[in-house]
């Protein structure tokens, strides 16, 4: 077993995990890009001009990997076309303009009776239909990792609380507002699995949120043998799914593999709370809470946003002044989000927060050849070697890079987070990735 | 709204950087630097001054020959080189001595390679190398410490014509003759703790470099078999100054903790050797550029464990 390494860092959670959760506006256009989660793009099944209601299918997912997408205001579909996106820059997205109503639609494929009395499938497919997709940030279609293969019996349900990106509180405020909501969907998620154990990991600067999970199973008494909540070091980062199952359960994914191959699950609080919304509501995943912070304490805010809302609007509800000096946009946490160009692009569902950061944050140092410090070794939570990877990716000798395993890479950015030569690792880990990829 | 900065994640960064580090260690050394002047005089003041000023001159020279930004002579690297083989000097040397040696550490040591972070051998050991090859009658010429009444020339208490007759306390505070940084360890020691506490070096090396040479001149002494004065050999000399400030330069020294063990005890050994059966009485500086050298093999073979490595 390898040793696993975490680096330390000022969390700035300060700024916004005393505030609660606040419903933003609902724009008066969405973007609703066609691909938010990973797999294969969804297929729109609605046409320009088609009237739509809040929740209703307008694209379906297609092929194994995918996810169904709804709309997220009522009104009328405007255009199915190339539009700004948070991640990848440009996307074919569903245009709709809202017609003020907010007039809802829920899911109706299962006939509505008790929750208890559901089947694993009704659940599973509940949970397809609603388009569920991990909201940690990977984004990856929550109805393919609730089917492992049959051969792969599921032992442990690992929910991940620990939100270690710096800034971030989004999952912080859910747990402390909805607990009962989490657990009940916790449950849900645990029928389907088969899971006997399972843990809420979450890390020790959100005591509160363990404390109120904690009361809330009490109250709730879940027909779960082995259900408990566990207090985790505050460490960057702790979030990673093979991270957190190594600290949690001392196993190791195997490389290459993934954690059903050793009879795990992990999934975010706010997927889980998804799923209850989903189950219990019969509501499709059409909002999301992020966080909205940085430089500007003021201006910071825990929002219960609709997916497809433009970055525009959040900052104008949040009371972005256009005097204020903003040197950087951020979707995500510093750590491993994406810098904004285009302030149409809007909040998909992978989005967790959006943060404005000032000149303070600008790095003044310019690159430095590297002094073979070993940092970035004592950093890497996969026991990797970042400066060989990298540096071997500079001289273009992708042969040598490749024999470093740059494919267990997680991109979680600790090495270049540390490296006193201030030297781009993990983009230059990226970069030897896609070139080996390609040869 | 005025222009966003697009740039890869992640957004924040430490605040430490390559140019801080060196000038940690330029400053972990001052206390080793003062104790040189108290004890031997304004001539050590006078060799650390050239050596310096040779070392950052000649680096100059380079970086403004190889169209560098002149500014990189701030990083600190070419000033600590210029100290530390100014602390590897005898404190009465001809002025021109730490003036050659600082050049041949700069070209030689580092500048050829392709500079900072690109050297095989640590610079300032390649200048002294250097310097004792070609000078060897000045690079053994002592000078004793200012209150002793024979001033000058007397050989280091490893010398086999010295005998024993230091006492560890001597040793120590360094009341002795030697080189100009490395006779104080008490000095050292507190250059040492403050890179130790910082994180800028970590035990793996020191430790497993005093240790082993502890070991064997405990075994094989000449004191007889198991009899040895290894605190005798660990204080006298320069083992302190080279496992905590010279074997630890991150340039010329392994990548991982593993690789750090193995330089470490292979120093150990190869100094060890030296001072029990060889013709030298030191070893420290020869011993570290012997596993400089050995650096790219012990990488190759120490690698990490990486995590979801399963066992077939």
């Amino acid at each position: 077993m390898a040793d696993i390494n975490f680096i330390h860092f000022p969390d700035f959670k300060n700024i916004t995990k005393n505030k609660k959760i606040e419903q933003a506006p609902i724009p008066k256009r969405a973007i609703l890009p066609l691909s938010q989660h990973a797999g294969a793009p969804a297929e729109p099944v609605v046409n320009p001009g088609d009237s739509v209601k809040t929740g209703s299918l307008i694209a379906q997912a297609k092929g194994l990997i995918s996810a169904n997408l709804h709309s997220s205001i009522s009104g009328r579909v405007i255009a199915i076309e190339e539009s700004p996106h948070p991640i990848i820059g440009i996307f074919k997205a569903i245009l709709i303009e809202s017609d003020g109503q907010d007039a809802k639609v829920s899911l109706d494929s299962i006939p509505v009776k008790d929750v208890s009395a559901l089947s694993k499938e009704e659940i599973t497919a509940l949970i397809k239909e609603a388009g569920i997709v991990g909201l940690g940030g990977a984004a990856f279609p929550l109805f393919v990792k609730l089917n492992p293969p049959p051969a792969k019996k599921i032992n442990e349900l690992i929910i991940n609380g620990a939100e270690c990106e710096p800034f971030l509180t989004c999952d912080h405020r859910l747990m402390l507002e909805k607990p009962k909501e989490i657990i009940l969907g916790v449950q849900l998620m645990a029928k389907v699995l088969g899971a006997k154990d399972i843990i809420i990991g979450i890390e020790e600067n959100k005591i509160d949120a363990v404390e109120r999970l904690n009361s809330s199973i009490f109250a709730l008494k879940p027909q779960i043998p082995n259900f408990k909540v566990k207090i985790l070091k505050t460490q960057y980062p702790q979030g990673g799914e093979k991270q957190l199952i190594k600290t949690l359960l001392n196993k190791e994914v195997p490389s290459g593999g993934l954690p059903f191959d050793i009879g795990v699950v992990v999934n975010n609080v706010q997927t889980v709370f998804a799923v209850y919304e989903a189950v219990y509501l019969r509501k499709p995943l059409y909002e999301r809470v992020i966080t909205v912070s940085g430089s500007f304490p003021n201006i910071a805010k825990n929002i219960l946003v609709r997916i497809g809302t433009p970055i525009k609007d959040i900052l104008d509800y949040c009371g972005l002044s256009p005097k204020d000096s903003v040197y950087k946009i951020i979707m995500g946490g510093p750590m491993t989000g994406v810098a904004q160009f285009n302030l149409n692009a809007p909040v998909i569902k992978g989005t967790s927060g959006i943060l404005i950061l000032d000149k303070k944050f600008k790095v003044k140092e310019e690159e430095f050849g590297c002094i073979r410090c070993s940092r970035c070794i004592e950093a890497c939570p996969l026991g990797l070697m970042p400066c060989a990877i990298g540096l071997s990716a500079k001289k273009e000798r992708f042969d040598i890079a490749s024999s470093y395993d740059p494919f267990d890479c997680i991109e979680c950015g600790s090495c270049s987070y540390v490296c006193p030569s201030k030297i781009p690792l993990v983009q230059l880990v990226k970069l030897a990735k896609s070139k080996i990829k390609r040869q | 709204m005025n222009k966003l900065t697009v740039s890869p994640s992640p957004h924040i960064k430490s605040n430490q950087t390559a140019s801080k580090i060196m000038w940690a260690v330029v400053i972990s050394l001052i206390p080793a630097g003062i104790a040189g002047i108290y004890i031997f005089g304004i001539s050590s003041l006078n060799v650390i001054i050239l050596s310096m000023l040779s070392c950052i001159f000649t680096e100059a020279l380079f970086l403004k020959f190889r169209n560098k930004d002149p500014k990189t002579i701030l990083d600190g690297s070419a000033i600590l080189t210029g100290l530390l083989l100014a602390y590897n000097l005898p404190p009465d040397i001809p002025f021109w001595i730490p003036v050659i040696g600082g050049i041949v550490s700069i070209v030689l040591g580092k500048q050829i390679f392709g500079g900072l972070g690109q050297n095989i051998f640590n610079p300032a050991l390649v200048g002294r190398a250097f310097l004792q090859i070609s000078w060897p009658v000045y690079m053994t010429t002592w000078k004793n410490p200012r209150w002793w009444p024979d001033a000058v020339s007397s050989a280091t208490p490893l010398a086999k014509e010295a005998g024993a007759h230091f006492t560890y306390m001597d040793l120590f505070l360094g009341n002795r003759a030697g080189s100009i940084g490395e006779v104080c360890v008490i000095a050292l020691a507190i250059g040492a703790l403050f890179l130790l506490a910082t994180k800028i070096i970590s035990l793996h090396i020191p430790l497993s470099f005093i240790g082993t040479v502890g070991i064997i001149t405990w075994v094989f002494g000449k004191e007889g078999f198991f009899k040895g004065d290894f605190i005798f050999n660990i204080l006298a000399g320069g083992i302190i100054l080279g496992a905590f400030f010279m074997a630890t330069d991150y340039v010329t020294s392994p990548l991982t903790k593993k690789g750090k063990i193995i330089f470490g005890v292979g120093c150990g050994i190869l100094t060890a050797i030296i001072r029990l059966r060889g013709s030298y009485p030191e070893g420290v500086c020869y011993s570290i550029l012997f596993m400089n050298a050995a650096v790219p093999i012990i990488d190759r073979f120490t690698r990490t464990k990486k995590y979801g490595l399963i066992k077939k």
